[in-house]
């Protein structure tokens, strides 16, 4: 095994423990902090296929800015992890169902196939797995710049699709905050605005009094 | 080349396998940067008592050695063999790695900062999102210390610490994008390049408004006055490291210098040019061929520290001078103000790269 190999069973299984503990843990803040494990480990799988601006990109995001509020969240509301365990028999059928469904769907989708790693198009059957020992792809050269491709590539072949990406992200945006928006009149507090705009006769009472004896 | 370098100095050199050479080569690399840095901020802490003492007209420190110069390492000796005393149902694990994941994050951001031509230990593309990255990560230091400490002052400390750094990162990750449209790449390296030509050509001119909303973003995200309300001695005791001690608690410190000096850093680089010098196109280009003076006027690392400097004096500075803002005022301040001075800003700079504004533009 090359140290390469070494280093991405490392991680490969390290994921994998901390997904599953996730699920497991008892205490919630842990399983917050298993999940930003979980995605340190992806990024680094990431880093190995020269993939460095996702890999960047997903410790920025999720690990950077998700996950803090995430965890933030779940440390304010103190959530009690038994009652949302219960019912866990009841679910395991439809959870199982789905696990399976998503399975196939990445194999399906996401398999060596589709990557050139192999002559002929590989079809779905019992011969699916036979093939095996996939030579490494060839790494790119020493000038590749994976974040320079990756902005060619989104701002002129996938334009389209990035842009109504973006649209469908505004629209969660707007909806998300106007979901959350409500005018409290109960509360006491203070506007700026306001209290810049004071003048001195608003406040300012000069009262003349006689001296007394 | 590196090799033969080597190969001169140690005899045994070549006979090492090709991987244990590079991991010695990058080892060495990393102990030129991280040794001066943690002499750095050792003298960092004393000069901030020194500056903030002679701004308040006292003498500081200046019991141990010439005029305190060894404060610093009486400090740390102290601090290390003191005893890290655990709360009673803190979590231990994350107590404990708490200081660790605020250390680390501070130190690797160092890995891409480009201290002259080609002298970093990283040359990656996406060095500013890396160091956004890295630097995003330090925030779970701070929520975890507050959260595992099991104390409702160390708990409000990280409440406050989490949404003011989230609240300023954006500011500041904003600030970044108009430092790469006008600069057309993440590669800091290439950033300071793309200021090469004179005074007139850093990214201070045309990027004011991001400048001055980088460097009070980078004090709000390192919490310091006058901003530290995370830390708030007045409100809430010391915040998120109340509980802490000993060697822990010199973690979170050396952090916090570590992260002050980056901040430093960065702002030259970014917005001052780097290892540029300010009088190139000033005086004539045959001054920089005299043997000494030359190298001192021209480009080099020296200038770069001489500009990072200047805003870790700027940090001492707002400390001695500015009283501590109000929380809701800080919030406002990061959403209110700064995100859209940024984006107001960037609508600026795209405009001025349509139409080409010499000199930035063109």
């Amino acid at each position: 095994m090359s140290f390469v190999q070494v280093i991405f069973y490392l991680f490969a299984v390290m994921m994998l423990v901390a997904a599953l503990r996730v699920i497991t843990v008892r205490n919630p803040v842990h399983a917050a902090l298993f999940l930003v494990l979980t995605f340190i480990c992806t990024s680094v799988l990431w880093l190995m296929l020269e993939a460095e601006f996702l890999a960047i990109v997903l410790v920025l995001v999720y690990v950077g800015a998700v996950m803090v509020l995430f965890l933030f969240v779940v440390m304010l509301l103190n959530i009690n992890i038994e009652s949302l365990r219960e019912g866990f028999v009841q679910y395991v059928p439809v959870g199982i169902l789905i696990a399976l469904a998503l399975f196939v769907q990445m194999i399906i989708i996401v398999g060596p196939n589709h990557f050139g790693l192999q002559d002929s198009v590989l079809t779905i059957g019992p011969n699916y797995f036979a093939q095996k020992n996939f030579a490494y792809p060839a790494p790119a050269a020493a000038e590749y710049s994976n974040t320079e491709m990756l902005g060619r590539a989104i701002f002129t072949d996938y334009l389209y699709p990035f842009e109504i990406a973006a649209v469908i992200l505004l629209v969660a945006i707007i909806a998300a905050i106007s979901l959350a928006l409500r005018k409290r009149t109960d509360t006491k507090r203070q506007n700026p605005a306001q209290q810049i705009q004071v003048r001195k006769q608003d406040r300012l009472r000069i009262v003349k009094m006689e001296a007394e004896e | 080349m590196i090799d033969q370098a080597m190969q001169s100095v140690l005899g045994w050199w070549q006979l090492l396998p090709g991987g244990w050479r590079l991991l010695l080569w990058n080892t060495g690399k990393i102990l030129l940067v991280m040794i001066p840095l943690m002499l750095a901020v050792a003298y960092y802490t004393l000069a901030e008592r020194k500056v903030i003492g002679f701004m308040q007209v006292r003498l500081g420190p200046n019991r141990v050695g010439y005029h305190g110069l060894l404060q610093p390492f009486a400090d740390a000796i102290k601090l290390m063999f003191k005893e890290v005393i655990l709360p009673t149902n803190a979590d231990r694990f994350l107590f404990l790695s708490a200081p660790v994941l605020v250390l680390g994050p501070s130190l690797a951001a160092w890995v891409v900062i480009p201290f002259d031509e080609g002298l970093s230990i990283a040359n990656i593309d996406a060095g500013l999102l890396y160091i956004l990255a890295v630097s995003s990560v330090t925030v779970y230091g701070v929520i975890l210390a507050g959260w595992a400490s099991n104390s409702k002052y160390a708990f409000l400390g990280a409440m406050r610490s989490a949404a003011q750094m989230v609240a300023y990162e954006i500011a500041m990750g904003f600030a970044l994008v108009g430092v790469l449209m006008i600069s057309g790449s993440l590669n800091l390296g290439h950033i300071v390049h793309s200021q090469n030509g004179g005074i007139l050509h850093w990214h201070l001119l045309p990027l004011l408004p991001l400048f001055f909303v980088y460097m009070i973003s980078g004090i709000a995200e390192t919490n310091r006055a006058p901003f530290d309300v995370v830390e708030g001695e007045s409100e809430i005791v010391a915040g998120f490291h109340v509980e802490y001690s000993g060697i822990t608690f010199a973690m979170f410190f050396l952090a916090e210098y570590a992260n002050m000096i980056l901040i430093s850093a960065l702002i030259a680089i970014m917005f001052l040019g780097g290892w540029l010098s300010p009088l190139q196109g000033i005086v004539p280009d045959s001054v920089f061929a005299i043997p000494v003076i030359g190298l001192l006027l021209g480009h080099g690392i020296h200038w770069l520290i001489f500009k990072t400097a200047f805003f870790m004096f700027n940090y001492l500075w707002f400390r001695a001078t500015f009283p501590r803002y109000r929380y809701d005022q800080i919030m406002r301040l990061g959403w209110k103000v700064f995100l859209p001075i940024t984006i107001v800003w960037l609508v600026i700079e795209g405009l001025a790269a349509y139409f080409k504004l010499p000199p930035w533009f063109n």
